[in-house]
């Protein structure tokens, strides 16, 4: 993984400093609340409904076991003992004091870790494929241009206050994607053009929100080098052009729309003129400098034979189950990447201990090279683990709750930490969570299910994902009352798309039951081997719609 | 009293803003609205002693080609959070033949006089009560950013090379 040089550290030590002395100056009366407000978010700093809520960046998703143990040290120190995996692969804190931010970020320099632009309307957190650099069928390592990214993103002072916040997907992948590359403000795609040159196709303006929008398509091909000065280019257009007037039409999705995709890449493209090749264009040198930080390990050779494993599997149903549903295969044979779930009944997605925290570093450190990956799916990831160790891995992260063998099934859902935490939030988001890993907790009857996608927002802000899930539940007002939306049938993969409303909402109570029923309308009209999004696109929403919707006779 | 700093001083403000043009300008040096001189620029010139400032939303084309000779423009920001202002300097900076000082005037805080230097301002009227020896300080928040920007032609990238 990346490691900072001189440069990186000391931009990050000044970076503490400065923070330290806006939060002095806010407690002193100096800055006032209006002016604090930004300055805070941009260190990812959001004041909730009970205290401060701290969001450390975790740079698409990677960390080390060490950097592991500093959150685990944090939660423990600075917070009520436990840690959140947000839907963008960083990591929250819920309980945090103010005065105590800046001591934090002293500890998180000191491994290589910062809260910059977690918040605020600057360009965040680039996110990347969780298997980067392991999975067979990825054309290059993505990590080193998310790296790249992050560097250019850092303080750019051009950018610092955009109309809005920025988001940039990056993926390699020639068959799947597991960013969402489409939902972002800008989508990359990393290919390789008729020549056989490496680049990027990109595509603007996607993003969830209140306007759900997959993104266009607005240059077919980028040469590696002009990244940089292309995503100036980008940048600056919607910075020039994007709404200031109304804070739900300032995405570039907005603008894109307004001006229409070739309008928009025409501007762009007059901006890049000016910039291309100048001195942002990248050296092969500099690329070459982050590449050499994200080369393969020395993997050892294994002769293939597993059947030491098959024995433990037939041995083992649980163990199995897991097999099964929570690995993934490596691009070497001999080594699988393993997925640790953070979806265990009673436990809020995406939540862990500071005591889990510490194990996950160790089964990192024991297992899989000393590094750990958080995903969009709110998971975590060990990218490099030894078929013959699986078992042993398995049976101690089943010991400590990370091993629910319910990878990308309905109870291994997105789900944003909603009205019990959140001050935006409509709806509590995590008791209908809970609510619905209850019912469905028949290991069976998930995996007959297969792979559905259930993703959870409390609000029209989508931190849940809830337009993209197979089925989609938003949170919604009504007169006072907690009621939830229903939506079917979208998708973040490559054949992105949104999902559409099924009809007026729900009171909580009512929704284990109205999921059962859609699920019992996809099990007697699915055909073998279909999955739910399969079968939904086959016959449409109107069948769910009359099941749920039926007058009890 | 506002107080108008540049990179390393506090410096005397001699221009005046005119926010809406009337029939009668005031005396000495002025900062008129940008569409204002440019409907009345030979009668402007013949005055002399007459900068233009720019509105936070304002269309820069019209004016890149026009505005080599003047001595200040001067950019509004409504609102510290409204950052249309940074693009539009590097703009005038690395677009225009423009020589003479850019201003930044309005909602103008300590916490971004970072990113307007780099972006190519050269001169800050700060909000009022605004103690000008603390921005002094905020100059120089970071010593060796990432990017290029106004203040440096090179990313980091390129200076580390050239730095070894």
């Amino acid at each position: 993984m990346y490691k900072y040089d001189d440069y990186d550290q000391r931009i990050v030590d000044e970076r503490v400093a400065q923070f330290k002395g806006q939060t002095e100056r806010y407690l002193a009366g100096e800055l006032s609340e209006e002016q604090f407000l930004p300055l805070r978010l941009q260190n990812g700093l959001y004041v909730q409904r009970y205290a401060p809520m701290l969001r450390v960046a975790v740079p698409y998703g990677l960390m080390s076991s060490q950097q592991v143990r500093k959150l685990a040290h944090i939660a423990r120190t600075y917070d009520k003992g436990y840690a959140h995996i947000s839907t963008r692969t960083n990591v929250q804190f819920n309980w945090p004091e103010l005065a105590d931010v800046p001591a934090i970020l002293a500890e998180l320099a000191e491994v290589q870790m910062h809260a910059i632009q977690t918040s605020g309307n600057c360009i965040r957190n680039t996110t990347t494929d969780q298997f980067a650099g392991v999975v067979p069928d990825e054309l290059v390592d993505p990590r080193p241009y998310c790296e790249i990214i992050r560097q250019w993103s850092t303080f750019h002072p051009e950018f610092a206050f955009l109309p809005r916040k920025f988001k940039i997907a990056v993926n390699s992948h020639t068959k799947e994607d597991r960013v969402a590359t489409l939902l972002h403000d800008i989508g990359l795609k990393i290919v390789h053009n008729q020549a056989g040159e490496l680049g990027f196709q990109v595509y603007v303006g996607g993003g969830l929100g209140r306007t759900p929008i997959v993104a266009s398509l607005v240059k077919e091909f980028l040469a590696e080098k002009d990244l940089l000065t292309y995503l100036d280019a980008v940048l600056r257009v919607y910075n020039l052009n994007g709404r200031r007037d109304n804070k739900y039409k300032a995405r570039i999705k907005i603008l894109v729309k307004a001006l229409g995709v070739e309008a928009f890449a025409k501007l762009v493209d007059e901006e890049w003129q000016h910039l291309k090749d100048g001195p942002g264009t990248l050296t092969s040198e500099e690329l070459e400098r982050i590449k050499s930080h994200f080369t393969s390990p020395t993997y050892e050779n294994f002769s293939g034979d597993d059947s030491a494993l098959q024995v433990q599997m037939a041995n083992n149903k649980a163990f199995s189950n897991w097999y099964e549903r929570n690995i993934s295969q490596h691009k070497v044979s001999g080594y699988a990447i393993v997925t640790l779930t953070l979806k265990k009944i009673g436990t809020p997605p995406g939540d862990l201990t500071d005591k889990q925290l510490d194990i996950v570093a160790d089964l990192a450190d024991r297992y899989s090279l000393g590094e750990v990956r958080s995903t969009h799916e709110q998971n975590l990831v060990l990218a490099d683990v030894k078929k013959s160790e699986l078992f042993d891995l398995w049976q101690e992260a089943k010991n400590a709750g990370f091993a629910t063998p319910n990878l990308g099934m309905i109870t291994d859902m997105i789900c944003c930490p909603g009205g019990d935490f959140c001050a935006l939030a409509n709806a509590k988001s995590l008791p209908v969570a809970e609510a619905l890993q209850e019912k469905f907790d028949n290991l069976d009857y998930l995996y007959d299910l297969g792979e559905i996608d259930l993703n959870i927002s409390g609000c029209m802000n989508a931190c849940g994902h809830h337009h993209i899930g197979h089925i989609g539940i938003l949170g919604v007002d009504k007169k006072g009352a907690e009621y939830y939306q229903v939506s079917l049938g979208g998708q973040s993969g490559p054949d992105a798309s949104i999902g559409k409303i099924l009809g007026p909402s729900f009171a909580r109570d009512e929704m284990p039951n109205i999921i059962g029923k859609i699920l019992a309308v996809f099990v007697e009209l699915r055909i073998e081997g279909e999955r739910f999004i399969d079968t939904y696109g086959r016959i449409g929403q109107s069948p769910f719609k009359e099941r749920v919707y039926a007058k009890a006779s | 009293m506002q107080k108008l700093v540049n990179h390393t001083g506090v410096l005397e403000n001699s221009w005046t803003l005119v926010e809406e043009a009337q029939a009668e300008l005031p005396s000495g040096n002025i900062l008129v609205p940008a569409p204002y001189w440019l409907a009345n620029k030979e009668a402007l010139a013949e005055r002399g002693n007459v900068g233009i400032w720019l509105a936070s939303d304002i269309e820069l084309a019209p004016y890149l080609s026009l505005i080599t000779d003047l001595p200040v423009i001067a950019i509004n920001f409504p609102a510290f959070a409204n950052g249309r202002g940074y693009s539009l300097a590097r703009l005038v900076k690395e677009r225009s033949d423009f020589k003479g000082e850019l201003r930044a005037f309005g909602d103008v805080l300590l916490d971004q006089l970072f990113f307007m230097k780099r972006c190519g301002f050269d001169t800050y009227l700060l909000k009022d009560g605004l103690s000008e020896q603390k921005a002094l300080d905020f100059f120089a928040t970071f010593s060796d950013p990432y990017q290029l920007a106004n203040d440096l032609t090179d990313p980091l990238f390129r200076r580390k090379h050239t730095a070894a």
